[in-house]
């Protein structure tokens, strides 16, 4: 069996077909075969959370699957937040910059993925809630206060 | 590219699996099998596994379900954590497997994760090993010769190793409902939120006229395998609850475990104080819970 696989996929309303190694996992192939740079490897082992992205509407580490599981999938990642043709940013990225959510920025992609998927299922969390959400993100900036107010925030407006 | 190279198969049923397994035996390939991969994708990147295939089990959607079939639930191997975890039917008839769920991982490693994975990993410290040897779980196994049915205390072997043949699949995991009338309780002692458990309990108990009975202990993350503290459970069967016969339960099952793990997460006489007190504290709350 060959070691490339063809593959096509939907990424932020955007189809692609790639011929992929299989040994690839996914947050590669999202970063150096689609150029989306957005999603970022930290560990690189499933701990940090940085990776996550939406997979069907599921929030999931890309780098804990290879690319080529995600054939016919439809993926979201950072890139795809933003409202294409007005440029305008989606709540929760305008939350996380009015409540500095962020300062290095490496965890954000990761962590707004996971509050994605807390807001599709529960558009008015608790505290509690928001903390068991995004307990498998990790910051090194030790912003956690600012990223909640700033899931608090974007909960009031999604 | 982090995981070494090997050859990639992604059957669509359960009976393509077995005979590409058999083929593959045959051939003399090393093949690992791969489940929802939050485990084992780790493993591939560290390249502390190499297998030369990998059999992917995500196309087989037959494995998906989890449904109740009498006293029991039965679980595809292939149904995510998450789905276990929000399942209506689990909640109301399975409050135990529910609990020790929200323990594994994140969510969006629960997402991507399967239950019948977990268990066929093996992992010292998975929640579903103690859990599995206190409710008597079932596990269904297919293979070249059909379908065989094991329980938990024979399924588990050593460490991230089952009763599961080189060319065999687990296909479901069936999990009795808990019979009214009984209390269960589940805790795990870790680092940080989600990590690992360095120690963790299950417990179920009923009580009989005011007396404890049907008393199981199944402790997990300190041996090989899932331990169930049989000699703790009898202390405590015949007896009214209470902190005392607790506590002694707790110093007797600490005492049942044979050379606990020992690692830079834990001493090995720390993690015997953990089951100590884990165990007396599951006890208590399951009390509350009959």
């Amino acid at each position: 069996m060959a070691t490339k696989q063809e593959i096509s996929v939907t990424v932020n309303g955007v189809s692609y077909q790639r011929e992929v190694e299989v040994r690839m996992t996914l947050a590669d192939f999202l970063r150096h075969e689609l150029g989306l740079g957005g999603t970022h490897v930290g560990c690189e082992h499933g701990i940090c959370g940085a990776c996550n992205i939406l997979i069907d509407g599921k929030a999931m580490r890309s780098c804990l699957q290879l690319a080529v599981q995600v054939d016919g999938a439809q993926i979201t990642t950072v890139e795809g937040l933003r409202n294409l043709e007005t440029g305008e940013l989606h709540p929760v990225q305008q939350a996380f910059i009015e409540e500095h959510g962020l300062q290095c920025g490496f965890c954000t992609p990761g962590f707004m993925m996971s509050t994605l998927e807390l807001l599709g299922e529960n558009p008015n969390p608790s505290d509690e809630e928001i903390k068991h959400a995004i307990g498998g993100n990790l910051c090194r900036c030790t912003g956690y206060e600012n990223i909640l107010r700033s899931i608090r925030l974007a909960a009031t407006r999604v | 590219m982090k995981p070494a190279p090997f050859e990639y198969y992604a059957p669509e049923s359960v009976e393509e699996v077995v005979s590409l397994l058999e083929k593959l035996e045959d051939d003399d390939v090393e093949a690992k099998v791969l489940a929802g991969g939050q485990s084992f994708m780790p493993m591939l990147s560290m390249r502390v596994a190499r297998p030369e295939a990998l059999v992917d089990l995500s196309k087989l959607s037959e494995l998906d379900y989890i449904r109740e079939e009498g006293d029991v639930i039965a679980i595809g191997a292939m149904a995510s954590k998450s789905d276990a975890e929000d399942s209506a039917l689990i909640q109301a008839k399975q409050p135990l497997l529910h609990a020790a769920t929200k323990y594994i991982g994140h969510r969006q490693v629960r997402n991507r994760g399967t239950v019948g994975g977990s268990f066929a990993h093996a992992d010292p410290a998975a929640e579903y090993g103690a859990v599995a040897t206190t409710l008597d779980i079932q596990m269904k196994i297919v293979g070249p010769d059909g379908e065989r049915v094991v329980s938990a205390d024979d399924f588990y072997v050593t460490f991230l190793t089952t009763d599961i043949d080189s060319t065999e699949i687990l296909t479901e995991v069936r999990v009795p409902v808990l019979p009214a009338g009984t209390g269960w309780a589940f805790q795990e002692m870790s680092r940080r939120n989600g990590d690992l458990a360095m120690a963790g309990v299950a417990v179920t108990l009923r009580l009989d006229a005011g007396k404890c009975s049907d008393v199981r202990i199944s402790v997990f993350g300190v041996n090989a395998t899932p331990v169930r503290c049989t000699d703790a459970e009898q202390l405590v069967n015949g007896q009214a609850p209470g902190d005392d016969v607790f506590s002694k339960a707790g110093e007797s099952a600490a005492q049942f475990i044979d050379e606990p793990i020992a690692d830079v997460h834990g001493s090995a006489d720390y993690r015997r104080q953990l089951v100590n007190v884990l165990v007396a504290r599951c006890l208590a709350e399951a009390v509350t819970r009959v």
